[in-house]
């Protein structure tokens, strides 16, 4: 017992403490130390295996800059120290590790390039030789299309600068080298963009020293700048931008902002004071240390295949007025807000899949006691959840992320949210049809993790306008999801009386042979037969004997044996057979599945298929959930076609529901499904290839017998097949993007000639929402589009067509010029 | 190129649980293996009332689902608080996992968790009354590490 508490015990007692409460980064640090000076006299000695090492060194590069009980500056010391230590035996992954942070942790680049400064100025050689690592690393992200990491590898090297490690000039040469791709000739502006931005964004963290060395040069950068963002083209900025309105504040252009941004730090003479500058407290070592030059860079030149990354637009919803009380939120225009949400963004970026890390990092800002740093996290989670065409991360994150974000500041945050839910809900009217369904989306999902609690009369302004009105029409929605969350009567309780209007209905099965009042209908009477049969296990011929027995309403005499496309033996199947099945999801699958064949053979012909589908509609209309996955279920089992599928919701029949957002969702639902019907032939045609190729190298270096030939026969085979079905897979496609295209042009031409001739406004909500929906299926299925250009320019979108149609043709195709 | 740093590569939230079917047919490391690639997430602490439209809407969030089965309870053949999801690919059970486990569904944060794969008999409450094996049950046996 006695010896428990002896010295050397407690001693190993506390150290091994210590080693497990990961937060105390430099106690860490002082045995991870300790592990190699030998100097201590341990009795246990660690076996520390390279890997184990390298995990260390990465685990101890990676945390440095996180909370801990030393200072910043002290940790930087120690690990610079501990770092040079292990230069002589493992330099190259030091290397690794240093340039991979500088890529993945943008959020932490002054922390980092620190770091490195103070390596440097203990070895040279070694800051020589992290440069052109950089270097390397930057040419490799260009050439693989990783522009976004390339932005933060730039910045990484030009706040190098602030830290001695490159001279001035240098860097500034590389700028230099980056603006002349203004000057090239038939390449996509995008290219031109993202080497003006790269330049831009550099700046706040190293424009006054540049500007020091080299004020020169820098101004005729600027200026070169300058003309190029006067002369650049602008098209697509509408449609990126989240409201159409001017005000409160406008979505100005990404490259726009940014430049006002700078052309405000240059006039305050590069005075920048938010970004954590560690290296300034090692100003009097890092000033001796000796500087390297970027080697000449030049930039890759265009290919054919690369993709730059897509115009943005600058998400504001906030600002200095909104913030009651507490630090000011800087202006719009100021280098601070590019800085706080350029990090922030990061934070998410690296973050995303733990939910509570990410809102920690986010809510641990450093410099959050300046700044309104709730309305900043919330306004820049709007904006990726807005974004256009699509957000950086799945939707559901954001849902997530503000739920636990509520969770850590619940004096706060939950305020703010809600004060940002009614702004949206007052700038509904200007704004984006696209943003407006993930609004709808958010705002339900994150009402039913709170027990839909809301100030629903808050909102009665929108019960005094016509329903079809963008508020209105918005809160419908909105009760619908949380419906579908939920059940009916729990939103009849949640909303007060005056609301009833926009209470969804119950969702519940219309029967059209319900009951004896349905008995002078066409058909009952086999509607009775065929439902005992089915209750009866009866067999498919069985059944289809039975349906015989229905007259065709097209024709008048069954000539054909009742084999062609016969409406009334479709509903009168469907009807009985979903009425029976209506209980679940589970029921109704089952039940189509059951009765495949049947359902084949009625819809054998395009307008069987369409009358199929109407059905559907018929019976459930007032349970659109049901009807998306009842039509998600007959393309996978192909009762129907995508091209179908289109054809219906187009249809006259479905007009008063054109801008009910199911609508929407089962047409993108069906376009990603005969997406990703074709990616999955394509990748079976590649990997048939890949198998011919190996099976020929094999018989290059080995004996060729009868065997191999055959199989390699079946292969070739196997191929051509493969490659008959992605080509037949890409006419579907395509006829399924023009069947779309063409219904839009063709509604929304009605609609234009039709007001012009009235001499009417043509800004009705419908024409807000057919031509928002035809920019959202360019938005949301740009990859797949871009290859059908030629075609789409070719047979639709052409100069004759009506110019507001045309311009959103023309706006999408700004997107990549 | 891709220096893909572990220590930035956290991803706990899709990590596997200590839980193992003890009705598995096939060794641990077979289950294991199975719960690696699985589509199909187990979700427990369903209210007794959420339905098959409820669970699909949620989920949908992550994902296509291609499949839900609703457990019951195995004398009454009622709902009793748990089911499957199963989805077209294994990306969209993650999110599933990231983003929905530990959220509300019909007001009760639910949970979710890898399963080794649908087999028909696995829809029955395993409890000594037909319903599920109790709560507390549950989670002491996944402390231990028995199921």
């Amino acid at each position: 017992m006695n010896s428990l508490f002896s010295y050397p015990a407690l001693f190993f007692f506390f150290f091994f403490l210590v080693h497990s409460i990961r937060s105390y980064f430099f106690m860490d640090l002082c045995s991870f130390f300790l592990s190699f000076s030998g100097g201590q006299p341990h009795k246990r000695r660690r076996t520390s295996e390279p890997i184990e090492i390298e995990d260390r060194l990465e685990s101890l590069i990676c945390r440095v800059g996180e909370k801990s009980t030393s200072s910043l500056e002290s940790n930087l010391e120690g690990l610079a120290g501990v770092l040079e230590a292990d230069l002589p035996n493992y330099k190259n992954k030091i290397l690794r590790i240093l340039c991979a942070v500088a890529r993945l942790l943008p959020e932490k680049l002054t922390v980092y390039t620190t770091l490195v400064g103070l390596l440097n100025a203990r070895n040279y050689n070694f800051g020589g030789e992290f440069v052109e690592a950089m270097i390397r690393q930057l040419k490799e992200t260009l050439k693989n299309n990783l522009y976004n990491e390339a932005v933060y590898l730039v910045r990484f090297l030009s706040d190098l600068v602030n830290c001695h490690v490159i001279a001035a000039p240098s860097m500034v040469a590389m700028f230099e080298n980056f603006i002349s791709v203004t000057q090239e000739e038939d390449v996509p502006q995008v290219r031109s963009d993202w080497f003006v931005y790269v330049v831009l964004s550099c700046l706040p963290w190293v424009g006054k020293e540049l500007y020091e060395k080299k004020d020169v040069e820098m101004d005729r950068l600027l200026s070169q700048i300058e003309g190029y963002l006067k002369r650049r083209v602008k098209t697509h900025v509408p449609m990126l931008q989240v409201w159409t309105a001017e005000k409160p504040h406008p979505q100005e252009e990404y490259l726009d902002c940014l430049w006002a941004q700078i052309q405000k730090l240059k006039k305050d003479r590069w005075q920048e004071r938010h970004i954590l500058r560690p290296y300034i407290a090692f100003d009097s070592v890092l000033c001796e240390a000796l500087q390297h030059n970027l080697p000449p860079f030049t930039p890759p030149g265009h290919m054919p295949d690369a993709q730059y990354p897509m115009p943005r637009v600058i998400f504001r919803m906030f600002d200095y007025t909104d913030a009651p009380e507490g630090p000011v939120m800087p202006g719009s225009h100021s280098v601070e807000r590019f800085v706080i949400e350029e990090n922030l963004h990061c934070i998410i970026k690296t973050h995303w899949k733990e939910r509570k890390t990410c809102a920690a990092q986010l809510l641990s800002y450093p410099g959050k006691n300046k700044i309104p740093l709730n309305y900043h996290i919330v306004e820049v989670i709007f904006g990726e959840l807005f974004q256009l065409p699509s957000p950086p991360h799945i939707d559901v994150m954001y849902t997530t992320l503000l739920i636990e974000l509520c969770k850590l500041q619940p004096g706060s945050l939950p305020q703010v949210l809600a004060q940002a839910t009614e702004m949206l809900y007052m700038r509904l009217d200007t704004m984006n049809t696209t943003c407006i369904d993930r609004l709808i989306n958010w705002f339900s999902h994150h009402l039913s993790n709170f027990q839909f609690r809301w100030s629903w009369d808050d909102w009665s302004d929108c019960l005094t306008v016509d329903l079809e009105k963008p508020k209105p029409k918005f809160v419908k929605e909105v009760l619908e999801k949380s419906m579908r969350l939920s059940y009916h009567q729990r939103i009849v309780d949640i909303v007060p009386p005056t609301f009833s209007a926009l209470i969804p209905a119950e969702p519940l099965f219309i029967y059209k042979y319900e009951d004896e009042s349905a008995s002078s209908l066409p058909g009952y009477a086999v509607t009775v037969t065929v439902g005992n049969a089915i209750k009866n296990r009866a067999s498919n011929e069985e059944i289809l004997t039975i349906l015989k027995e229905v007259p065709n309403p097209n024709q008048e005499d069954d000539d054909d044996e009742g084999e062609s496309f016969n409406p009334l033996k479709i509903e009168v199947f469907l009807q009985t057979l979903l009425h029976l099945a209506a209980k679940s999801f589970s029921h109704s699958f089952s039940a189509l599945g059951k009765f495949h064949e049947i359902l084949k053979t009625l819809t054998d012909s395009d307008e069987g298929k369409l009358h199929i589908l109407k059905v559907v509609y018929e019976v459930w209309r007032n349970h659109p959930q049901m009807i998306a996955v009842l039509v998600d279920k007959m393309i996978r089992t192909q009762v129907v076609d995508c091209a179908a599928v289109a054809n219906w919701l187009f249809s006259q029949d479905m007009a008063h529901e054109f801008t009910r957002l199911f609508i929407w969702e089962i047409l993108h639902s069906t376009i990603r499904k005969m997406n990703k019907h074709v990616q999955k032939i394509q990748k079976e045609l590649e990997e048939a290839k890949d198998k011919l190729e190996k099976q020929q190298h094999k018989r290059v270096s080995l004996f060729m017998d009868k065997n191999s030939e055959d199989e390699e026969g079946q292969l070739e085979e196997q191929i051509e097949r493969l490659q008959e079905k992605v080509e037949s897979a890409q006419s579907e496609q395509k006829n399924l993007f023009l069947v779309i295209f063409q219904r839009f042009i063709m509604l929304l031409t009605e609609h234009l000639v039709r007001c012009e001739t009235g001499s009417v406004d043509i800004s009705t909500p419908w024409y807000k929402n057919c031509i928002e929906r035809l920019q959202q299926i360019f938005l949301m299925h740009h990859v797949t589009i871009q290859q059908y250009m030629g075609t789409l320019e070719n047979l639709l979108f052409t100069a004759e067509l009506d110019h507001h149609i045309l311009a959103v043709y023309q706006q999408f195709c700004a997107l990549q010029l | 190129m891709s220096a893909k740093l572990n220590a930035l590569n956290s991803d706990s939230y899709i990590d596997v649980s200590q839980y193992r079917d003890q009705h598995f047919k096939g060794n641990r490391y077979e289950q294991e293996k199975l719960l690696k690639q699985s589509n199909t997430l187990y979700v427990g602490n369903l209210s007794f009332y959420t339905t098959e439209e409820q669970v699909h809407e949620l989920f949908s969030k992550s994902g296509d689902v291609k499949r839900i089965i609703i457990g019951l309870d195995k004398v009454k053949k009622t709902a009793c608080g748990f089911c499957f999801v199963e989805y077209y690919t294994r990306a969209d059970a993650e999110h599933a996992m990231r983003f929905i486990n530990g959220t509300r569904l019909d007001d009760r944060i639910i949970r979710t968790d890898w399963d080794a794969g649908f087999k028909e008999g696995r829809q029955y409450g395993r409890g000594k009354s037909g319903g599920q094996v109790s709560t507390k049950i549950l989670s002491l046996c996944k402390r231990l590490f028995i199921s």
